[in-house]
């Protein structure tokens, strides 16, 4: 390490004692600015196009209602998930049965899996002509509801596992030979430790939903118009790229927005 | 009569596998018991069974009187006390000693005298405030101590408590606890340990485990001077354990006669304590070959070959000690020489 700064320092004198990691740090800088920050840029210019006003944008009912239908369906699967990740992560974790130790491999490779795969799954259990039958239920913000939920369910999983297996089982002895049951010991053992865990996971999933494209598109919900899918719709189908950027930026200022206000909220929680 | 303890032929087993062999074990009220041996003995296991973390294949186990063995660990009313201290990070240390309270619904008012009081017990009062990670080792324990005291058990378990602590902390914290046990003259104490200093220090009786079963039980003093089997002496204190055989003639180690307190028909095995092995000429002597010495301050350790057995001398400091490769004459008083039941320890 030390070498190769002083390499990039020309020579003389400790490295270590006046680094300079400009020198160092310049080229994944250039990376990244060319592959990603470059095309955002481009972006935001494209949206401050003459003739695409921010407010026309605003304006449209079309636009205001798929923010809404974003941000509620981001929020509540959301929360759905960090409820029944939780659940799902402690049965795994604390109830002894045959096969869990599978189970948790099974979430890793979940993880792996794409998310239009699961809505495919899905379409064959509640679809049109699915085992269960013709709800028209999938297309309904209910079914992105339930099928962001059973895709994100596992992120917020895998790092609550990862937590639990921190947990040491002499405190939850500790806290049963004290006098507490399980609702108590999960409430003010194990919870508290499962925290970071939960808003690592909580946070991730969040933005992922946030951004969702794919489950929206496989549902066929017409009727769910989330911002993803406006930009889609826009610059694909409508050809007006100047509104389509609009609304990305839109999209990437509310991630990045909502993220950051999760990431305050829980690191207050974890405090 | 009301016992703090009693295990009624208490046997677990995990996976056909028994860890712990028909126990019978009464610990009095207000009595100090340690469950002595190495690990794999089984004295942990059976103070997990009294807790109730580990249900007996058969037996039962009583607190005060009561039939437990059925109850779950939170319905048993005991105080325990682990190695690792397992108090919960993200409480302050108060709410770590309330935890047991509020968990048994104590009016608040109660909670915060009995806190108060739970921590001025340990020394501990000016720390309520502080996280756990905020404290050192021995007051992480105290904490803990002061955790399981404050639901004011009838029995208080303590498993290995003293092991993380170092050297000095640890007979500071002996003294400490005996303090506590005089404080709480009711509360029945069981102690697992490895450790023959602290359940000699402490304990009122100390129960000897090896290989899943009680070996011996007796206080103190009996183990010490009076061990039964071979194990028992070697694992209480250092012994001397040379072959003997006896016959109607007397005690015979090798060619020699030996005089011994009381004999046991069909022993075959000698116990002698190192330090009440002396130095030069008297009774019972053993010529020899010192084979090693150490010096260790107030004493001189000397490891003799006699006839092929090693026996141990601990000796007040010599001015002029022997050296390697030295013939000196060893002996014992025959009040010190303790005969071992034959098979005992090995059965």
């Amino acid at each position: 390490m030390s070498e190769v700064v002083r390499r990039v320092r020309g020579g003389g004198g400790w490295a270590r004692s006046s680094p300079r990691p400009l020198g160092v740090a310049l080229p994944p800088v250039l990376i990244l600015t060319l592959l990603f920050l470059y095309p955002l840029a481009l972006v935001v210019q494209q949206s401050f196009q003459p003739g695409t006003a921010y407010g026309d944008v605003f304006a449209s009912e079309l636009f205001r209602t798929a923010l809404w239908t974003t941000v509620w369906i981001a929020v509540v699967s959301t929360l759905e998930c960090l409820v029944l990740g939780f659940v799902l992560a402690l049965v795994i974790a604390f109830v002894p049965f045959p096969g869990a130790r599978t189970v948790a491999r099974f979430i890793d490779v979940y993880l792996s899996f794409p998310s239009f795969l699961i809505t495919l799954a899905l379409l064959f259990i509640y679809g049109t002509t699915g085992i269960v039958g013709s709800f028209q239920f999938l297309a309904t913000p209910w079914g992105v509801l339930l099928a962001e939920v059973t895709y994100f369910t596992p992120f917020v999983m895998r790092p609550v596992l990862a937590a639990f297996s921190q947990v040491d089982t002499a405190q939850l002895e500790a806290a049963s030979s004290l006098g507490a049951r399980a609702p108590r010991i999960i409430r003010q053992v194990i919870l508290p430790e499962a925290l970071p865990a939960l808003a690592a996971g909580g946070s991730l999933v969040l933005v992922l939903c946030l951004n969702e494209f794919g489950i929206v598109l496989f549902t066929g919900a017409k009727g769910v118009t989330t911002l993803p899918m406006l930009v889609y719709s826009k610059a694909i189908l409508e050809s007006d790229y100047p509104g389509a950027c609009v609304v990305a930026v839109v999209n990437v200022l509310i991630s990045v927005g909502l993220y950051g206000l999760y990431r305050v909220v829980s690191r207050r929680v974890g405090a | 009569m009301t016992d703090g303890i009693r295990f009624d032929s208490v046997t677990v087993a995990y996976d056909g596998n028994v860890v712990l062999d028909s126990l019978d074990l009464t610990v009095a009220p207000g009595e100090v018991m340690a469950l002595l041996g190495p690990s794999g003995s089984g004295k942990t296991t059976a103070l997990r069974a009294v807790a109730g973390f580990v249900r007996p294949a058969s037996g039962r186990v009583f607190l005060g009187g009561r039939d437990v063995t059925d109850l779950p660990p939170y319905l048993r009313g005991v105080g325990m006390v682990v190695q690792q201290y397992a108090l919960f990070p993200h409480l302050r240390v108060e709410d770590n000693v309330a935890f047991g309270l509020k968990a048994r619904k104590v009016a608040r008012g109660e909670i915060r005298t009995r806190v108060a009081e739970a921590l001025e017990m340990v020394g501990m009062a000016e720390y309520g405030r502080r996280y756990p990670r905020e404290l050192s080792g021995g007051q992480q324990q105290r904490v803990a101590i002061a955790r399981a005291l404050a639901i004011r058990p009838g029995v208080l378990l303590l498993d290995e408590p003293l092991s993380a602590l170092d050297a000095q902390l640890r007979s500071g914290m002996l003294a400490e606890l005996s303090r506590l046990h005089r404080e709480l003259p009711e509360v029945s104490i069981l102690y697992v340990t490895h450790d023959q200093v602290e359940a000699l220090t402490l304990a009122d009786r100390i129960a000897v485990m090896d290989r899943a079963r009680l070996q011996e039980c007796g206080t103190p003093r009996e183990l010490y001077r009076a061990p039964k089997s071979e194990f028992t002496a070697s694992f209480v204190g250092s012994a001397n354990l040379l072959p003997v055989t006896v016959g109607e003639r007397g005690v015979f180690f090798g060619e020699r006669r030996v005089e011994v307190r009381g004999v046991v028909p069909g022993a075959a095995t000698l116990c002698v304590r190192p330090h009440l092995v002396g130095l030069g000429a008297g009774p019972n002597q053993l010529a020899g070959v010192v084979r090693e010495i150490q010096w260790r301050g107030a004493t001189h350790r000397l490891y003799v070959d006699v006839d092929g057995h090693r026996v141990v001398a601990d000796v007040p400091e010599l001015k002029k000690p022997p050296v390697y490769g030295d013939a000196v004459m060893l002996h014992f008083a025959p009040e010190d020489a303790v005969l071992l039941s034959v098979g005992v320890g090995d059965e």
